[in-house]
């Protein structure tokens, strides 16, 4: 319980002092990132997942961790427009553009910069999670019967059941006919092509 | 709408391009990924008698770990920035890990579990110094406390949340600090160091609110040098300026005494000046002189005497207080093939707690250092546990007379890399161990079929995974049709030189380099570049190939060169030879002589070039090719950039008639004061390239890829932004980019980019370049591309030309005929900074190309190069999107599927290589780092090969199903045709 009053007085004291002016050596950001319930897999940040969130100022000039309660800070940064990216496996989060100012200190001015939106605090959060796999379709039977074998196998059930029936509808005059013709041309039939056939 | 419509777009069409992407369980079937630290710095054991059983390491290359003491396995890791080097480490209460970096800066507690950092707080001071860490047992308001001395002001800082109690400057007197100590049970500190180099220094301060105690000092003529040891907590011992006499410096209740006892006096020709070897053993301490190390004890006040003198390369561990007021050391020394172990008390040298002999693999090379840890056994005895760090960076843990574990840390570090083909199949070699039998065969594939079908049991599926995991296919030791198995051979910093084997990762055979090792003629070898040296094709198949280490005495361009030919196979040093010139390049030309032996071109510092291989072929090869070699050179300090041809034989006093003088024959000077080289890029040497001509679907039309191997990417920047982001404003920052032939040192395009910055990364292939810069207007990082295409063919689209044979497609490409060259281009922006760009090779170049990302987060990412396409617009045509261009949107997409590392991160990410498979289709990627990924990856899928998902049980089954059904319409045909024969 303790804890949680603590962090709720470091929320309330963070939203002003975003950017403050160290002692004489440079300024100092402070801000946090935020990974919303509900996103990621299990609905729930995985404590071993929290720790190896890194925060990078400008391309790897200062890497940072972050605290427990997600908050990170960067000492001894002139003043000029940084940039910070979040390297967090499993979130894609954008780049912020942070302003630090000479003149006006304290006053934070932070963008993201994939889609420009303003920050009014620096708390960090991911656009969305990133998944790096394939879902696996489930086993149907559609799939089956689409791949080259279930065609295959779907084609000679065809021939083997529909096509007798079709010889059967066929008007038994016309049948002999072309049996005749058959004959005649000499067309082999499926019985004389397979060995044995030609003994009868 | 502005942002959802090219979302919506981009939505549409990426069903077009083609996502390549895993499934879970297909993770490590042909990926592999190892993790390591680096060369340990410092280790501290937690070894209570609750929970595992760890060790916290940090290391040289600004690594924290805490590795599992049984294993060796890493818990968790965390990787500093790259100027954050951890300079103390400690655990405090327990539980936290108290690390101080950054020359003393930065103060951070991780929780010793789980790794997740609990605060951080960062320390200032006036001035450069010294950086101490020092863990008190003092407890103020319950705040256990850890004393820092830092950057000339000495911080107690309170172990639970890291805030700072107290602070003392020191910033009036130029003091050298040298330790920070604090005597047992008391509740105050003591300083001690040097001030203007012949004064000691004393300072008692109470630990409780920083209050100055009392402040003594000494003078001595003679001065100080170097490092000191503690003797004591209240004794020290350090050398003078001539290394000659040791003193005893007694600060006892602040009176100082400097008692001088000269070597001499100790050993009998003493060799020369000394070096202490820093401990803080009680009453005894180390010294060396030249190659001898000499234990000195120190005997009630200031009296010496030495206890032992040892020959022997030896290493000193860490004193370490087993019970009150016991302490012991550890002292390794080598002996032939193995290393003796021996662990002291300090107070009692003759007397041996442990001694053990330990067989040592001899490519480790030397122990570099040692920390000692106890542990109490049941028969209430001291056992010992000793880590080891080896001169090859590696790290192992002795206990009991064997190596529990070992650690190959040493490819934390990579310099360079490069593959190997593996040995033929061939009758002698015996590869039956691997081989299936077609029964196992069969029963896996009906196991796969159950798989597929949703038949299988829990049981049935764990099988199948490990199965298809360790598919001995992979891992064989032979050449595969398929050419997936190679040996990718890398050059560490250590000089080892290891071979991995591209199935499984394992090691095949490592090497410690002896001409990379520390010598009389070359006190600091470090090693440049790998190059495959002799590649067996056609004639010479029987031999093994080799590869070509280089190296440089010492880190400077003109350092003395080292070279080593190292067989692929087996990892036997052939030859090395010290080399009685520089090495500033290295160029591999495309001749081989009859034994297959490429050769090299060395550029020496002075500009003069050396042929290897010194054999009369290879000089005949150069008299031939004499007037077709060109090569140039970078001055990224000045801004020149120059051409070479050969000119001359050398005539310096020397006859060696294979160095040859060089001839400039063109110079582009830059202007330095506007613009800084920050990068260059070339194409790669050994890539193919399919076809020079590109089918313009969209008006019938034909371009010519312009595809030279001379040419250069060259990236220049303003001074003044060739330094970090945010220090500069766009209005006085750009970016130019040149394209340069090499060999007539003509300009072919030359381009601005207004308000840019780097740093710039960027990749080559056949007629294109990308490159990664910072658009400092639009604050995002960008990526351009350029191709370029030769005009001078452009008139070979008509037909009847190329019937009737008067085109000039077969007119040779030379840099000398100057050939009208078109460049189209384009930029998007990209999300990530980079740390390094390559793009897929095949083995033919038919395959479309992607490009491999390395980002920020040590994440690879394919993306594919028709994002990248200059002739991309906003609404293509619709002859335009048959051909696959897709409509121009201003950033390039992350699909998160398209990382090739999946979920995993290459840690400290320095670069990717790929390399072709035999398969066209197919390209292996190695990525290193402090960690090693290796994947296979294919472009546009495997479209020659059936991908590992195929079921061959199911092929046989409806084969099998195909055939009855056939017998059977057989019979039943027969019995018709029968009784239409009795009707």
């Amino acid at each position: 319980m303790a804890s949680i009053a603590r962090l709720l007085l470091l929320v309330l004291l963070s939203t002003a002092l975003t950017v403050s002016s160290g002692s004489g050596y440079g300024y100092t950001i402070n801000g946090r990132v935020k990974i919303p319930q509900g996103l990621g897999t299990a609905g729930l940040v995985l404590p071993g997942k929290m720790s190896n969130i890194k925060v990078i100022l400008n391309g790897g000039q200062i890497v940072s961790y972050l605290r427990p309660d997600g908050y990170f800070s960067f000492q001894n940064i002139p003043a000029g427009t940084h940039l910070i990216e979040v390297a967090a496996i499993g979130y894609f989060f954008s780049p912020v553009r942070v302003d630090v100012s000479a003149r006006n200190p304290g006053k934070v001015q932070a963008a993201l910069t994939e889609n420009r939106r303003g920050l009014s605090e620096l708390v960090l959060e991911p656009l969305r999670d990133e998944k790096y796999y394939e879902i696996r379709e489930p086993f149907s039977i559609m799939n089956v019967v689409k791949s080259p074998m279930g065609l295959m196998v779907g084609f000679m059930l065809v021939v083997v059941f529909l096509m007798p029936k079709l010889v059967e509808n066929m008007d038994p005059e016309e049948m002999r006919r072309a049996q005749e013709e058959m004959r005649n041309q000499g067309v082999p039939s499926l019985a004389s092509l397979l060995p044995g056939g030609g003994r009868n | 709408m502005a942002i959802t419509y090219p979302i919506f777009l981009f939505l549409i069409f990426s069903s077009l391009v083609p996502i390549l992407s895993l499934y879970e369980d297909q993770v490590g079937l042909t990926d592999w990924h190892q993790q390591y630290i680096g060369k340990v710095k410092q280790a501290v054991f937690h070894t209570h008698k609750t929970g595992r059983k760890r060790v916290v390491v940090s290391t040289e290359l600004n690594v924290i770990a805490t590795l599992d003491l049984r294993r060796g396995e890493i818990f968790w890791r965390h990787v500093l920035g790259s100027n954050d080097a951890v300079d103390g480490m400690d655990i405090a209460l327990g539980k936290y890990v108290i690390t101080l970096s950054s020359e003393g800066r930065v103060l951070r507690a991780w929780n010793l579990p789980d790794g997740q950092m609990v605060w951080e707080s960062s320390l200032h001071g006036p001035k450069h110094s010294k950086s101490l860490l020092l863990m008190t047992n003092l407890i103020i308001e319950r705040n256990n406390v850890v004393v820092i001395f830092s950057n000339g002001r000495l911080h107690a800082v309170s172990c639970v949340d890291g805030e700072v109690l107290w602070n003392k400057d020191f910033e009036a007197e130029s003091l050298e600090v040298q330790q920070v100590i604090q005597p047992a049970g008391s509740n105050f500190v003591y300083i001690v160091g040097f001030a203007a180099s012949s004064q000691f220094e004393m300072y008692q301060i109470n630990a409780r609110n920083g209050e100055l105690l009392k402040h003594e000092n000494a003078a001595f003529s003679g001065g100080f040098s170097g490092q000191v040891s503690l003797v004591s907590s209240e004794t020290l011992v350090a050398l003078d300026s001539t290394g000659l006499i040791l003193l005893v410096i007694s600060f006892h209740e602040g009176k100082i005494s400097i008692q001088h006892t000269p070597i001499s006096n100790l050993v009998e020709d003493a060799p020369g000046p000394a070096v202490i070897i820093p401990s803080s053993t009680m009453g005894l301490f180390a010294i060396r002189m030249n190659a001898v190390t000499i234990f000195i004890r120190v005997r009630g006040k200031g009296m010496l005497e030495v206890a032992e003198k040892v020959n022997r390369e030896t290493t000193i561990g860490n004193a370490l207080s087993i019970s009150e007021g016991q302490q012991v050391f550890a002292l390794v020394q080598h002996a032939g093939r193995d290393i003796r172990l021996t662990v002291k008390l300090a107070h009692d040298w003759d007397d041996d707690l442990l001694k053990e002999s330990i067989k040592m693999d001899q490519q480790r090379g030397l122990v570099h250092k040692v920390f000692l840890n106890n542990y109490v056994r049941t028969d209430r005895s001291h056992g010992f546990r000793a880590l080891i760090v080896m001169e090859d960076h590696s790290l192992l843990l002795l206990q009991q007379g064997t190596i529990v574990w070992s650690r190959e840390d040493g490819l934390a570090s990579i310099i360079d890399v490069t593959t190997s083909e593996l040995p033929v199949e061939r009758a002698g070699v015996s590869v039956a161990k691997f081989e299936l039998n077609l029964f196992e065969w069969l029963k896996g594939h009906m196991l796969k079929l159950k798989g597929t079908l949703m038949l299988a049991s829990p049981e049935d599926i764990a099988a199948i995974q490990y199965m298809r995991l360790q598919s001995s296919e992979k891992s064989k030791m032979t050449r595969d049709h398929n050419g997936f198995r190679k040996l990718i051979i890398v050059l560490t910093r250590a000089g080892k030189l290891f071979a991995l084997h591209t199935g499984d990762g394992r090691i095949v055979w490592s090497r410690l380099l002896q001409s990379l090792c520390k010598s009389e003629a070359c006190q600091h070898p470090i090693g440049l570049y790998l190059c495959p040296w002799q590649v067996p094709h056609h004639h010479a198949l029987n031999e093994n190939p080799f590869v070509l280490v280089v190296g440089r005495c010492f880190q400077s361009p003109d350092a003395l060169g080292v070279l080593s030919f190292v067989d692929s196979y087996t990892g036997k040093e052939l030859s090395s030879s010290n080399l009685d010139h520089s090495i500033a390049r290295v160029i591999p030309l495309p001749f081989t002589d009859s034994t297959e032996q490429r050769l090299h071109l060395l550029i020496d510092a002075d500009k003069k070039a050396h042929f290897y291989p010194k054999t009369p072929e290879a000089i005949g090869i150069v008299r031939r090719e004499f007037s077709n070699i060109y090569w140039y050179s970078v001055e990224d300090d000045n801004g020149i950039i120059k051409g070479y041809a050969l000119k001359s034989k050398c005539n310096s006093n020397v006859a060696d008639k294979f160095c040859f003088d060089a001839s400039e024959l063109w110079s582009i000077v830059l202007p330095s004061e506007s613009e800084k080289i920050i990068a260059t890029v070339t194409r790669k040497l050994n890539e193919a390239v399919h076809t020079q001509a590109k089918l313009i679907a969209a008006d019938q039309d034909v371009m010519y890829k312009y595809i030279s191997r001379n040419l250069l990417f060259v990236a220049t920047v303003a001074p003044k932004a060739s330094c970090e982001i945010g220090s500069i404003t766009p209005e006085e920052s750009w970016l130019v980019i040149y394209l340069i032939d090499t060999v007539t040192g003509r300009v072919l395009h030359r381009m601005t980019h207004h308000g840019s910055q780097g740093p710039v990364e960027a990749v080559f292939s056949e007629n294109w370049v990308v490159y990664h810069y910072f658009n400092l207007r639009a604050h995002r990082y960008e990526m351009s591309v350029i191709e370029i295409y030769d005009q001078s063919r452009a008139d070979n689209k008509d037909v009847w030309k190329l019937v009737v044979g008067k085109h000039n497609l077969t007119s040779p490409i030379s840099s000398y005929s100057r050939s009208e060259v078109v460049t189209k281009s384009q930029s998007y922006f990209f999300t990530h900074s980079l740390k390094a760009i390559d793009v897929t090779s095949t083995a033919k170049g038919i395959t479309s190309k992607q490009l491999l990302i390395g980002t920020i987060g040590d994440q690879v990412l394919a993306l594919d190069k028709r994002f990248l396409d200059p002739r991309r617009s906003a609404n293509p045509t619709q002859v335009e999107r048959e051909e696959g261009i897709i409509p121009l949107t201003d950033s390039l997409p992350i699909i998160p599927q398209s990382y090739i590392t999946h979920n995993l991160r290459v840690e400290g990410l320095q670069g990717i290589i790929t390399v072709p498979a035999k398969l066209e289709s197919t390209t292996l990627v190695f990525a290193y780092g402090l960690d090693l990924f290796f994947t296979h990856f294919a472009p546009t899928r495997t479209y020659d090969s059936l991908t590992e998902e195929f079921s061959y049980a199911l092929l046989l089954i409806t084969i099998v199903a195909l055939v009855a059904a056939i017998f059977v319409t057989w019979v039943l045909s027969r019995r018709k045709e029968l009784q239409d024969r009795w009707r």
